[in-house]
């Protein structure tokens, strides 16, 4: 038999970086679902739930009428915890080239809005600036970070023609400044709409926000009233862009203050006890500092809470994480269809805006309530308001993006035209929006542990509970370095795959 | 003397290599730079602008516009360096009456008039080359340097220009793609080719037919 020739074929194809990565965090999702408890431990959840659901369409607003204040207040922390932290990151993003403030603005950014109020709770107790700070800091962080990548990224030719001569501030505010100004405007107005969730959902725990009222009409199975409570809140951020105008926004922002409300009076000894006693590890304060004892007592003290606490928590966090976030991506792909151009007619893609609309707008620690008295404490209903939420989102995005696709007119349609023509398109925006939300999804695990899901946060809470702030110091520390480390990653992984960087709005 | 280049290997950011360049150039020279499209003219023309240390005006081919800005703080952006920070903060919040007083005649003169305060990016291409040289002229100085300023003007408006220039600036050095107007305006013609200068010499004893070999293969 005559040899077959041996010109060397391939055979098998080749798969890009992208697909493998893509396949690698599947296969790590797989794992922790392995690993995770996602078991409905309610007895009877569909009663439950269809109570839920017949609240929903008939909500009840004759208890709302009363709530202007409520309203006008939850705008008010959002507007003043968002200038304040815009106006701070804008002045951070300055200097952000320099080490030790990239490490600031990551670290206090790690910290989720509701676990800084609790800390400023600590000190400030129930002050309105306790709500502002919470929002502001956090926010600084972000938005420096956001503000120098835009600086830093915009093509600036008029700079090399500027005079001899001419004075640093002269040049930023005439030849650096006004070509992104757009850019920050619009992740301005955006960070407020963040900046509305985060107020409403203050109120959960005690600030006089809408999340306030939302708790109690949700705690007494008040269903109808909860639901016009959420359609109120769907229609100030639906309308944002008619009342939130350029103009106004100065003037908005000077009355905001005045509408806080006074609440508990700031008693300067809670802060320096706050500062100089309480967080300091327990074995530190009761010994001598020049005792051996001390430090290892010190040792076993941290040793022990990060054997029993640290690690479970980081297990668990980063658990629920991985499993979010290709749940998340594969609610994305799933989604934005709905809302393409390329894919449905004005029925569908109205319908498919409004699920994605009121599924992003919903704060996650809401939906992750909602589904936590639906279906019981396990990792299921966190999984379920984590990916719900940021699917949305990056669903969202993604729709955008498919319809900016020029296609040729004799493309195929339907789910070839989506296979074919489409995702290969959006896949690499697709990862770079999810990467990015990676770090997003990890700082929200952290606030479910608020509900009793035993992440990181849960830990944090439970010892910020029982007061002793120095575990809780502790434990936040962890929290902090785990969600830099992530980002780190996120990082380098886009960079490896040469996706875009800009996804500032994911 | 302004400039000097002796024996030079010169080559920036991606651009074309020139190699062994060696130039003076006097106050009161009107120089053109032609070659091909690709043969080093801004690699030379930023050599130049860096190397002088006076005041020099600058109009980089793609104009170097603030394009959310109007033409008025544009051509403004030329006096920068005259007024205190807060003076230019305040008119670019509000532009002042003396200042649009002084940029006006500038920006009429170049067909810009009616446009003074529509923003920079919603100009054409011919406009936008305009607004950067009015803010070259308001700026003033020793010299000019301009990578083909005149590439998407029309021949009426770019004679009006080189005029202008010329009215501006005691000394203009200018790549161009125009022979013809490179010929009637400068004192003096540098050629570029295959990395090194093939033809430096004035104005007046060359001919079109001169420079054709620049262009050929």
């Amino acid at each position: 038999m005559p040899a077959f020739s041996a010109i060397p074929t391939r055979s098998t194809p080749r798969y890009s970086p992208v697909v493998k990565t893509s396949v690698g965090f599947v296969a790590v999702a797989v794992v922790c679902l392995a690993f995770a408890d996602i078991s409905i431990t309610t007895l009877d959840p569909w009663s439950e739930m269809r109570r839920m659901a017949w609240g929903m369409v008939t909500p009840d607003f004759s208890a709302v009428a009363g709530l202007g204040m409520v309203i006008l207040q939850t705008i008010a922390f959002a507007l003043s915890g968002v200038a304040l932290g815009a106006v701070g990151g804008f002045l951070l993003s300055q200097i952000f080239h320099l080490g030790p403030v990239r490490w600031f603005c990551a670290s206090v950014r790690a910290i989720h809005e509701l676990f800084w109020a609790l800390i400023f709770m600590q000190m400030l107790g129930l002050s309105p600036l306790t709500g502002v700070l919470a929002i502001a800091i956090p926010y600084a962080g972000i938005c420096a970070k956001v503000y120098a990548e835009t600086l830093e990224e915009a093509q600036l030719p008029a700079l090399r023609t500027l005079p001899r001569g001419t004075s640093i501030i002269s040049a930023f505010f005439f030849a650096r400044l006004p070509d992104v100004w757009v850019h920050i405007k619009n992740y301005t107005s955006y960070r407020f709409e963040c900046g509305l969730r985060s107020s409403a959902v203050l109120g959960f725990i005690g600030l006089p926000t809408l999340g306030f009222h939302l708790e109690t009409a949700f705690s007494e199975g008040n269903y109808s009233e909860a639901a016009a409570l959420m359609i109120i809140f769907y229609i100030l951020i639906a309308t944002l862009r008619f009342w939130l105008r350029p103009k106004l926004v100065g003037i908005y922002v000077l009355i905001a203050p005045f509408l806080l409300g006074s609440g508990a009076a700031i008693d300067m000894s809670n802060i320096v006890r706050f500062l100089t006693v309480d967080i300091v590890p327990v074995p530190l304060r009761r010994g001598g500092f020049l005792e051996s004892q001390t430090w290892s007592n010190l040792s076993e003290w941290a040793g022990t809470l990060f054997m029993d606490q640290a690690l479970p928590g980081m297990v668990a966090t980063l658990l629920l994480t991985q499993i979010a976030l290709v749940a998340t991506g594969i609610l994305a792909l799933a989604l934005f269809p709905l809302i393409s151009e390329k894919f449905f007619g004005p029925m569908v893609r109205t319908v498919g805006h409004g699920f994605l609309v009121v599924m992003r707008s919903t704060p996650e620690f809401i939906l992750a309530y909602v589904f936590l008295q639906l279906w019981g404490p396990s990792m299921l209903p966190a999984i379920v308001a984590l990916s719900l939420h940021n699917g949305a989102i990056i669903g969202h995005l993604m729709g955008r993006f498919s319809d900016e696709v020029r296609l040729r007119p004799d493309s195929p349609r339907g789910i070839n035209l989506y296979g074919f023509e489409i995702l290969p398109r959006v896949y690499g925006q697709f990862l770079a929006f999810l990467f990015y939300r990676w770090e997003v999804i990890m700082r929200e695990t952290a606030i479910l542990g608020i509900l009793g899901i035993a992440t990181l946060g849960f830990f944090v809470d439970s010892a910020l509970a029982d007061i002793r702030l120095d575990r809780a110091v502790f434990l936040i520390a962890v929290m902090v370095v785990f969600n830099v480390a992530v980002d780190v990653l996120s990082r380098y992984i886009r960079s490896r795959l040469r996706l875009s960087t800009q996804a500032g709005q994911a | 003397m302004l400039f000097r280049l002796n024996n030079e290997d010169l080559g920036y950011d991606g651009g074309a290599v020139l190699r062994g360049i060696s130039i003076t150039v006097s106050a009161g020279e009107r120089l053109a730079l032609v070659g091909e499209s690709g043969a080093g003219k801004s690699t030379l023309l930023s050599v130049l602008q860096s190397r002088y240390n006076g005041n020099t005006a600058l109009i980089p081919q793609e104009s170097g516009l603030v394009r959310s800005l109007s033409v008025f703080h544009n051509v403004y952006m030329g006096s920068l360096h005259r007024h205190s920070a807060a003076y230019n903060l305040l008119n670019l919040v509000w532009p002042r009456q003396q200042e649009i007083r002084r940029i006006r005649p500038i920006a009429e003169r170049l067909g810009l008039g009616d446009k003074l305060f529509d923003r920079a990016g919603e100009l054409s291409g011919g406009q936008q080359q305009r607004t950067a040289i009015c803010r070259a002229i308001l700026q003033g100085g020793d010299a000019v340097l301009g990578d083909e300023p005149v590439s998407a003007t029309d021949q009426h408006q770019s004679r009006v220009i080189m005029a202008a220039l010329a009215a501006t600036f005691e000394t203009v050095i200018l790549a161009m793609h125009d022979v013809d107007l490179a010929l009637e305006f400068s004192t003096r013609i540098i050629g570029i080719k295959d990395g090194g200068i093939a033809l430096d010499a004035p104005a007046g004893d060359l001919t079109r037919s001169d420079l054709d070999f620049l262009y050929r293969a």
